[in-house]
């Protein structure tokens, strides 16, 4: 029994316990989705942070020392984001055909995520603070957080908005996507990128490479009008926060 | 691999520079990303290397995203206080933004003559 515990003391203070469990869980959550034939409401990502989030608080375990293990997959997200170039490039005519609509898809589905998020909190009397922090929810974490800081928000609490926007999303856009019988990629692709920015765009890239490369597309350009539209729509919805 | 490895980090360390320095309201790996494309525009086409690691890193592009989700934990006090509103505002939004992203896609491409064009259209069911 002392063995067993002084085993634990040794593996829990060092990163490979807990970045090997990330990937295990991983590839569990994967596999269930592969064996329920790619069914969108089995989402790896999903079923891994709910299974190590219970791992985490069964073994009393602090999100800050479960992070130095699973910062070494934290940190590929930089580099994959930069290799998103290559299938954008490899696909760039098909972008360039699209640039109209794309826009448009950009500005409507950017500012009916704000102003969808707001209405929807303050009829169900949320905070003002909840109100704010929900607002930026469709962008990209470090942006968020930044405009959720800028308008009185919690910058915390919008990180946790962000993320359960991005896999609300990723389940849901199948689904809702064949029920309106829309089967375009690029629209399909588009928007879960605007919508659940990073999250999603994993998502589009599982299930058809043009999907992705919309996605892609979406978080990109997303990244750069979410920060001059929440301000004005929670300006103009002011009166309505409290 | 390590070259493609090496040049994403060498074009994620430039977005970061310039990010930094050039005040851009952008965070640093989406300018990384746009050097890159930029840079592969210069030199006519995707490397054969650089394909298979990227096709790689984006086909587990989820599992990146693992980490930050388990953040969630961090909130979860906050969140109960209010998870009501919070738990249906997310759900609302999320497919009322997403339909309507979507739907304007479809209308405004078939309005400008830019109709999917066969590779682009998910099979029929």
């Amino acid at each position: 029994m002392n063995d067993l515990v002084n085993i634990w003391v040794y593996l829990a203070s060092s990163p490979l316990l807990w970045l090997t469990v990330t990937l295990l869980v991983y590839g569990f959550g994967h596999w269930c989705m592969q064996k329920s034939g790619n069914n969108p409401a089995v989402n790896p990502v999903a079923i891994a942070a709910i299974l190590i989030i219970l791992l985490l608080q069964g073994s009393g375990t602090s999100y800050q020392t479960y992070f130095e293990g699973a910062q070494f997959v934290h940190f590929m997200l930089g580099p994959a984001i930069i290799a998103l170039a290559v299938p954008l490039v490899r696909n760039l005519p098909k972008v360039r055909a699209s640039l109209i609509p794309m826009i448009a898809a950009l500005f409507v589905g950017a500012s009916t995520a704000v102003i969808s998020a707001v209405l929807t909190a303050v009829w169900l009397g949320a905070t003002p603070a909840v109100t704010l922090s929900m607002a930026p929810k469709s962008v990209t974490t470090p942006i968020a957080m930044g405009i959720s800081e800028r308008i009185g928000g919690l910058p915390s609490l919008t990180a946790a908005m962000v993320v359960g926007t991005g896999v609300l999303g990723a389940i849901i856009v199948t689904p809702l996507l064949n029920l309106l019988r829309i089967r375009d990629w690029r629209a399909r692709g588009f928007a879960v990128g605007t919508v659940s920015h990073g999250v999603g765009v994993a998502r589009a890239f599982q299930v058809h490479e043009v999907a992705g490369v919309f996605a892609a597309m979406a978080l990109c350009l997303n990244a750069l009008i979410t920060p001059i539209v929440v301000p004005v729509i929670v300006g103009l919805l002011k009166g309505m926060i409290g | 691999m390590l070259k493609a490895i090496t040049t994403l980090l060498v074009f994620q360390l430039a977005g970061e520079i310039l990010a930094q320095f050039a005040g851009l309201p952008l965070p640093g790996p989406v300018l990384g990303m746009a050097l890159l494309m930029l840079a592969l525009l210069g030199f006519g086409r995707t490397p054969d290397w650089l394909n298979e690691t990227a096709d790689v890193l984006l086909r587990h592009f989820s599992l990146l995203f693992v980490p930050a989700s388990v953040g969630l934990m961090q909130y979860l006090s906050r969140i109960e206080a209010e998870w009501l509103p919070i738990v249906v505002t997310l759900i609302v939004s999320t497919v009322i933004s997403i339909a309507a992203s979507a739907l304007t896609f479809v209308a405004v491409a078939k309005l400008v003559g830019a109709a999917p064009r066969d590779d682009e259209r998910k099979a029929a069911p």
